[in-house]
């Protein structure tokens, strides 16, 4: 049986990690590099990068950040944030991402997931997605809605008919970011992420709210998710990675417990 | 000198960058001049059974690999590399290399986990391996550790004394396969942590004697 991934996620901008850790003492928090080895050495499944370097030019460091964590952890890791074309896709992918991850460029135009899976595999596309709860509504029948922006655009496009179209299109993964929770470390939100996830066949990884272990474990059980990403509950040390893992090992989660 | 061969499979680079991390030299090559005089072989891979094929041929490296592979030198398959060394592929209905005797099946649409669970197809995430037959190149590795997997497809050897290690998924498929100088893995040891690393570091010293 698979495990159930447990993913730290890292905001990474002009070359430096945008939230520090506190887990080492001896640790430069501000680099990426050095943080993605942490977490390696530590027993994350995977890592997640966004890069939020506002500016286009100087997206040339987020390459070479990729190029440099490829040489340092032997786990998959994806980049996302500001990827526009194939292109953009190539050089991360070249560059030793393992995946590539496209959200609000997905959303402008959907062409991106299928060009990117022809040219690299569905494996390798990640759609991430922003979703806010709006209600049940005219054109959104699911009663969640798509946004970019930061949550700032309401796009008008159903949460669960872009979660379906996307795998249509040749998403090897979603990321479902809830951004109604994002930020709170009261927990995932459950309802969303259990529909998602039962209604694709390609797996789901929940982002947003996790604040301590049980939140986990009720997002890869009531919320069928698999697999967690976390940022802060990690970041700040309140918990380390084989902390969660034993939480959730205890409870009959299957997760990696030898790395 | 160990080679890893281009075959525009892609992953390439994954691989040699963990050689590399293990302190071997590698080149990444589809020169058969520079293939038949390597040390060893990295078959990786990724992508579809069908395009590997096709450009194994077009590159005359089906019948380098086999030279190399009847010499007795070291060969290690990664994920598709290992699928088209069986004899035949379900996908894009593909003749493959054919040394290991057996074929490569698709995972069937309904698959289901011991307690009814519906199971995603591919493949992808972190599985254990249950080793039936001990090798020289698992010595290090635990009953606990897992692997890193990302396959629609499984291997399928006919012949049982192929079998080095199986995997659970919905149905229990060959994740492990080798006898004499070829070793063989459906799992990237590249993306696969320290487990991973070890098997690829005993392969880059290894001298194709697959007696444990």
């Amino acid at each position: 049986m698979l495990s159930k991934r447990i993913i730290p996620c890292l905001d990474v901008r002009d070359g430096k990690t945008t939230k520090g850790i506190r887990f080492k003492e001896n640790v430069d928090i501000g680099d990426p590099v050095e943080m993605a080895r942490l977490y390696y050495e530590a027993g994350a499944d995977e890592i997640v990068f966004y890069d939020i370097t506002a500016s286009h030019e100087k997206r040339g460091i987020m390459i070479e950040v990729v190029r440099r964590v490829a040489k340092t952890i032997f786990i998959p890791f994806s980049v996302g944030g500001g990827l526009r074309s194939v292109e953009d896709m190539r050089a991360v992918l070249l560059a030793g991402a393992e995946k590539v991850s496209v959200n609000s460029a997905a959303v402008r135009d959907p062409s991106i997931i299928s060009k990117g899976a022809k040219a690299f595999g569905n494996q390798c596309i990640v759609l991430g997605m922003d979703v806010k709860h709006v209600g049940v509504k005219a054109g959104i029948p699911s009663g969640y809605e798509i946004v970019i922006n930061g949550g700032r655009s309401y796009m008008g496009i159903d949460a669960l008919q872009w979660a379906k179209e996307a795998e249509a299109l040749g998403a090897g993964e979603i990321c479902l970011n809830a951004i109604d929770a994002d930020g709170t470390r009261e927990g995932y939100e459950l309802n969303l992420t259990a529909m998602i996830s039962e209604n694709v066949g390609i797996p789901v990884i929940a982002s947003g709210g996790a604040g301590k272990p049980e939140h986990l474990y009720d997002v890869l059980t009531k919320g069928k998710a698999d697999a967690a990403l976390i940022a802060s509950m990690v970041h700040y040390g309140t918990y380390t990675l084989p902390q969660i893992k034993e939480y959730l090992g205890d409870r009959g989660i299957k997760v990696r417990k030898t790395w | 000198m160990i080679a890893i061969i281009d075959y525009d499979a892609g992953n390439l680079t994954s691989v040699a960058r963990a050689v590399s991390h293990l302190g071997f030299s590698c080149t990444v090559t589809n020169d058969l001049k520079a293939i038949q005089r390597s040390e060893r072989i990295i078959f990786p891979g990724v992508g579809a059974a069908g395009s590997a094929m096709a450009s194994l041929r077009r590159l005359d490296l089906d019948r380098c690999l086999k030279d190399a592979f009847e010499e007795g030198k070291p060969v290690l398959g990664i994920c598709v590399g290992t699928q088209v060394i069986l004899e035949h592929s379900e996908e894009n209905n593909t003749t493959c290399l054919g040394f290991i005797p057996g074929t490569v099946r698709a995972f069937p649409g309904d698959l289901r986990s011991c307690n009814g669970e519906r199971l995603k197809i591919p493949h992808m995430g972190w599985n254990r391996v249950r080793i039936v037959r001990a090798h020289p190149l698992l010595t290090d590795i635990r009953e606990t550790d897992e692997f890193y997997f990302v396959h629609g497809y499984f291997p399928n050897p006919r012949d049982p004394d192929w079998v080095v290690g199986l995997t659970d998924y919905g149905l229990t498929f060959a994740s492990v396969m080798g006898r004499r100088n070829l070793f063989a893995t459906q799992f990237h040891p590249e993306k696969s942590g320290r487990p991973g690393l070890s098997i690829l570091r005993r392969f880059c010293r290894w001298d194709g004697n697959h007696k444990a």
